[in-house]
């Protein structure tokens, strides 16, 4: 009704002069004008993606630069190449790379499909409210922060009065064992905590997907005598392969990001060598050791093979004839 | 529904499903013991700790490490400073993704594009930890309380839920409010806004919650100690080889539970997420499935 009566009311008598002028002035430019409010609105915003997301881009030059903070980005000199060759000819390159991968492969081995299993394993919970109560309690360690977690880890693992590491050493004997401080424990450690933070959150996008299926599927299975296990194989798994195509898209769009927070909280000096991953050696770099265009530049790599690992997977997955995310 | 029994009934499917109740009646068990230990071991007293090895409920009942810490200075002004932080910054987030989200829901809003376009690919690619400090440090925010906040100021996933959930409000009441003449703005405060308590219930418990578990911010941009957060505290008490009775520079003489001192700052600093953890759950699944992935 409402929308009937605008046409209406806009449309003046004809030969009159004012609507051939707005009219032209229309078709010459878009009406900005008219929206004023709406732009208004959306300057704030603007604004801040400017100066926080895309003045950090304009930035990374400092990458191909020798940045001085008193010559400022324009007036430090052009150096080219220079800090990517230190940075993959340097010693510490080979390390990175490698603690940042082992660690990538890792969280894909064990800590992206424990969501999938443990979403499967939800759906097939018929008491509802034991899966209600359940998913409830999985959820809370993703809204603790990393250094809680990191807390926890240390209270829990540490020699003199870690709960978990005099159990441990009950069960085993032996010698007491350093978890929080030993190399060889850095990495179960950090799995352990991605296990335990990520787990529960991660089933919700997945029990999303299940909760899709139709459940005329099922019964008609079940008519075609199909069983439990055939039903899952059939239905219940291809109904969230799109999904985990999408999720281990962008899961691999991450492989070099380690999280810094969770990383950098673990490190200790005895176990730097296998902790360094390029987001903390960034961090050592530029902050504590003021080198600003080396760390830059480490970050642009980074950023940059982050890139083409995201566009790359999408690729892959619309070859293997799945639905890509763009 | 009967078929339906019937067909479940054979024994493999029986017995997996009690192993199933069981191994996820664990998860979920596994999954909080270790919060419920740390909260029985900050009310116990230094001797159970060490003695005991695992227990939910202190034998002796005694709250001298949670009277020592609010004794200190350092640890209430963390306090309270992460709780304006996390008040004032929550407000500015939700102002601004609110803002910036309406007019990118119209779609006949000419430069709309360009802008989403813009937004997107700050989530593919970004300027990076270094860059972003140098702006920071350029705008003269060190050590200010701001860093804590602008440069977070809106999260591009949380605003596109935002949009996707404007875009989905129906057109026909903010259409009329326009032939009743009311601008775009008042459209906004008066129709739109109104209509999306939900979305704002949501996000504001994300943003408070990602501003209160904010550990990277502080750790770049504060070093002044006196105005650390308490993330940074819990941290500097916690970690490996910590002196905690030197973080939060007591007088030597004073006797302190140390390790109870750590259960004590971890249930502090964890309590007001569980506390409104109830709500978050009722809301967020709508936010997640665009804006869980990493974070």
């Amino acid at each position: 009704m409402a929308t009937d009566l605008v046409p209406e009311v806009a449309q003046p008598a004809a030969g009159s002069p004012r609507p051939a002028s707005t009219q032209r002035r229309k078709r010459r430019t878009p009406n900005f004008w008219r929206y004023r409010w709406l732009y208004l609105l959306l300057l704030p915003g603007l604004a801040y993606f400017v100066v926080f997301k895309y003045l950090p881009m304009y930035g990374l030059t400092i990458a191909f630069k020798d940045y001085v903070p008193f010559l400022g980005y324009s007036g430090s000199e052009w150096v080219g190449l220079k800090h990517f060759q230190e940075l993959f000819t340097g010693p510490d390159f080979g390390r990175l790379l490698f603690n940042t991968l082992l660690l990538a492969l890792l969280t894909i081995l064990f800590v992206f499909p424990a969501p999938i299993v443990v979403a499967l394993l939800l759906n097939e919970l018929r008491v509802n409210v034991l899966k209600r109560s359940v998913q409830s309690l999985v959820y809370i360690p993703h809204f603790l922060s990393w250094t809680i977690v990191a807390s926890l880890t240390y209270l829990l693992f540490s020699v003199d009065f870690g709960v978990i590491a005099n159990w441990i050493h009950g069960l085993v004997g032996g010698q007491k064992t350093d978890y929080v401080a030993q190399a060889d424990w850095f990495r179960p450690l950090i799995v352990l905590q991605l296990l335990w933070k990520q787990t529960g959150w991660g089933t919700i996008i997945y029990l999303a997907a299940l909760a899709g299926v139709d459940s005329q599927l099922y019964e008609a299975a079940r008519v075609d005598g199909a069983g439990r296990w055939r039903q899952f194989w059939h239905i219940t798994l291809p109904a969230i392969r799109p999904t985990i195509v999408v999720m281990a898209i962008l899961t691999s769009g991450h492989l070099m990001d380690s999280g810094f927070e969770q990383i950098w909280l673990m490190t200790t000096s005895l176990n730097r060598d296998v902790a360094d991953v390029f987001d903390t050696f960034v961090y050592y770099i530029g902050i504590t050791q003021g080198s600003f265009s080396y760390a830059t530049a480490v970050g642009l790599f980074k950023g940059v093979v982050g890139v083409v690992l995201i566009f790359g997977s999408n690729f892959l997955a619309k070859r293997l004839g799945q639905r890509g995310l763009f | 529904m009967k078929q339906r029994v019937r067909y479940y009934d054979s024994v493999g499917s029986r017995a997996f499903d009690v192993l199933n109740v069981v191994f996820l009646t664990g998860l979920a068990v596994v999954t909080v013991l270790p919060l419920l230990y740390v909260l029985a071991g900050s009310f116990a007293t230094e001797s159970e700790i060490s003695s005991r090895p695992f227990f939910l409920w202190p034998h002796k009942f005694v709250t001298d490490t949670y009277h020592y810490i609010f004794s200190t200075d350092t640890f209430v002004r963390a306090l309270l400073t992460t709780v304006g932080v996390t008040a004032v910054g929550t407000v500015i987030q939700l102002l601004l993704t609110l803002t910036m989200a309406y007019p990118l829901a119209k779609k006949f809003l000419p430069g709309r594009a360009l802008v989403l376009n813009l937004v997107i690919f700050t989530l593919v690619f970004s300027g990076g930890m270094i860059p972003t400090y140098l702006v920071v440090r350029d705008l003269g925010l060190l050590d200010s309380y701001w860093a804590l906040v602008l440069p977070l100021a809106i999260n591009p996933f949380y605003l596109i839920v935002v949009k996707s959930f404007f875009q989905e409000l129906p057109e026909a009441l903010e259409e009329a409010a326009r032939i009743d003449g009311c601008n775009e703005l008042n459209v906004f405060l008066r129709i739109v806004l109104p209509l999306s308590k939900p979305i704002i219930a949501t996000f504001s418990l994300f943003y408070a919650v990602g501003i209160w578990n904010d550990y990277m911010s502080p750790l770049l941009y504060i070093d002044d100690s006196k105005k650390w957060t308490l993330q940074m505290i819990v941290r500097q008490l916690t970690a490996a080889n910590a002196d905690s009775a030197n973080v939060l520079q007591q007088l030597e003489t004073v006797t302190f539970p140390e390790q109870g001192l750590k259960f004590a700052v971890v249930v502090v600093a964890t309590l007001p997420i569980l506390f409104f953890y109830p709500f978050l759950q009722k809301h967020f699944a709508k936010g997640v499935l665009i804006g869980s992935v990493k974070e």
